[in-house]
């Protein structure tokens, strides 16, 4: 499998890497899967490298001294360097796993928040944040008596700059944290500026990259934020791994998340001193295999290239798009322009609940999201209960869109609209 | 296959819905949401003497949930109130003619039964606490 880093995709090609696209579901369907922003599909590669580890180098890491020991921390630790280079961090003790970006969040409210702000301080986020980036400031808020402030978007369902330089003016705001991008709008906020109007004011900045890092190239040298988390499942990877990015002077400060083994570097009855980054924010038996795995979909995604990635996404975005817009009753969430929003679009079908649309579209093999997609404060901006929600990634083709739009024409058949 | 889910008879209740609306002077009001869909129903009652004199939903939610709520005050208005405890799951899902619907979608159609059971528990309860604590266990699990 050699594949050249141009703007064009063979998808052909690369739907022949994912086992699972051959499933034939109930009603002899073929499966679409427009479920990409929840999770994605894993190609072989991947699983294989789970499965090689435990077949042939099952261990554990760091403290072992026989052969498989090492083998396992040298696959281990070969990931860690290949996110680093990925979001181009400048160094691999800047880089800690954790489960996911739901726990990296946390592990930034717990051990540098609790620590950093405090009474009558403010703590700024968006309207458009998954509840994964609201909940544990809300949590944190409540323990500390601070502010928890919205910067609200514009009716385009683009992240308002003016109302967010106004914001960080007036309130003595001690951690900006943003999404990159919307899990439901798909906008992609202008995060550059967002941090550098930040940084004049001293304010450190946390980058949601759950939807970002897996869809476009990501740097965090050139954002120059000071916290980034992302989850491996939504990039080709295995559940249950997460990157969490800190900038190292801010880590070396930071005070311990869990206690326990592998964060130390020597424990005495009553005092230990902590082992060296990033060791000191994994404690436990971290998550080995899957970790390796997370590996070869890193190299998967770096055969094809970022840049490829997001080209390829803005076209199947604009080509559903355009073919949505022409079915009557329909509402499509967030920026019209492909090239301001990731591979994403929310909708609504004329009274037809998403649930049922969801459900008509699962008899015809179609899997998309329906709900709240965590994001229950958008969803009362957006003044509806839910919506429903198709999102793309590098299998995705313009036969399946054809589908999905054809389906979208039979539940305005079925629900007379 | 779904389509013939979304048959006229759901459709009609989902379009328009029978006894929706506020119930001034209730003496039963219950509410209840489904976390997963974000489905959501009130279901008040008068009663007179052991009878539904007057039932009424609110809510939102997908055709399902909000057709079986219509449904289910066309089959208890006027009727005794300890007769909703009889309703079951098989009454609703063969009064609204979906009996193979998928676990997820059950409880969709089963909302509205499970906050009107817990309205009569809530009722009942302070006349008769030993037999209305053994009829909530039994709507909890719906």
């Amino acid at each position: 499998m050699s594949r050249q880093q141009n703007q064009n995709l063979n998808v052909a090609l690369i739907r022949e890497d994912f086992p699972i696209l051959k499933r034939v579901l109930r009603g002899n369907r073929r499966l679409v899967y427009l479920d990409n922003a929840a999770t994605t599909q894993k190609p072989l590669s991947v699983i294989d490298a789970i499965s090689n580890y435990y077949k042939n180098y099952n261990s554990n890491i760091h403290r072992g001294v026989h052969q498989l020991a090492e083998e396992a921390t040298i696959e281990y630790e070969s990931t860690r360097e290949k996110v680093r280079k990925f979001i181009n961090a400048r160094s691999r003790d800047e880089i800690v796993f954790t489960r996911n970006t739901t726990e990296a969040i946390n592990l930034i409210a717990y051990s540098w928040g609790s620590r950093n702000i405090g009474r009558n301080d403010c703590i700024l986020i968006t309207e458009f944040e998954h509840h994964s980036n609201i909940v544990p400031w809300q949590m944190l808020a409540q323990e500390k008596n601070c502010k928890l402030e919205y910067v609200g978007m514009d009716e385009g369902g683009h992240f308002n700059l003016a109302e967010y330089q106004e914001m960080i003016n007036r309130n003595k705001v001690k951690l900006v944290s943003v999404s990159q991008m919307s899990n439901v709008l798909g906008t992609i906020v202008p995060m550059n500026r967002i941090i550098k109007l930040a940084h004049e004011k001293g304010i450190p900045v946390l980058v949601d990259a759950a939807q970002s890092v897996p869809h476009m190239a990501v740097d965090v040298q050139e954002m120059d934020c000071e916290f980034l988390a992302f989850s491996a499942h939504k990039m080709l990877g295995p559940t249950g791994v997460g990157v969490l990015y800190v900038k190292r002077e801010i880590l070396m400060a930071m005070r311990p998340f869990l206690g326990g083994g592998d964060m130390i570097k020597e424990v005495d009855k009553y005092e230990t001193s902590y082992n060296e980054l990033p060791y000191k924010f994994e404690a436990g038996t971290p998550n080995i295999a899957d970790v390796v795995g997370f590996g070869a979909s890193i190299d998967y995604l770096n055969r094809i290239g970022m840049p490829a990635v997001r080209t390829h996404e803005i076209n199947l975005v604009r080509y559903a798009m355009e073919r949505m817009m022409n079915i009557g009753g329909i509402t499509i969430y967030g920026p019209l322009q492909p090239t301001a929003r990731g591979g994403v679009i929310a909708f609504n079908l004329g009274d037809i609940h998403p649930h049922d649309l969801a459900t008509i579209m699962d008899d015809r093999g179609i899997a998309i999201r329906s709900g709240h997609h965590c994001a229950q404060v958008l969803m009362r901006r957006l003044q509806v209960s839910a919506t429903s929600r198709v999102s793309f990634y590098i299998y995705n083709n313009k036969e399946e869109i054809d589908l999905f739009v054809q389906a979208l024409k039979d539940a305005r058949r079925l629900f007379k609209i | 296959m779904s389509d013939d889910i979304y048959r006229e008879i759901i459709l009609d209740h989902y379009r328009n819905p029978r006894n929706k609306g506020k119930l001034p002077g209730a003496d039963i009001s219950t509410h209840d949401s489904n976390p997963l869909c974000g489905d959501e129903i009130d279901i008040h009652m008068k009663i007179q003497e052991g009878k539904i004199m007057d039932v009424k939903f609110e809510g939102r939610g997908c055709a399902i949930s909000q057709a079986s709520a219509s449904m289910l005050t066309e089959m208890v208005i006027n009727k005794p109130l300890t007769s909703v405890k009889d309703i079951d799951k098989t009454d609703i899902l063969e009064n609204i003619g979906l009996t193979n619907l998928g676990p997820a979608r059950v409880k969709c159609a089963l909302l509205a039964l499970k906050v009107m059971k817990l309205g009569m528990v809530n009722y009942l309860a302070s006349n008769d606490p030993v037999s209305a604590k053994i009829l909530e266990d039994d709507t909890r699990s719906l």
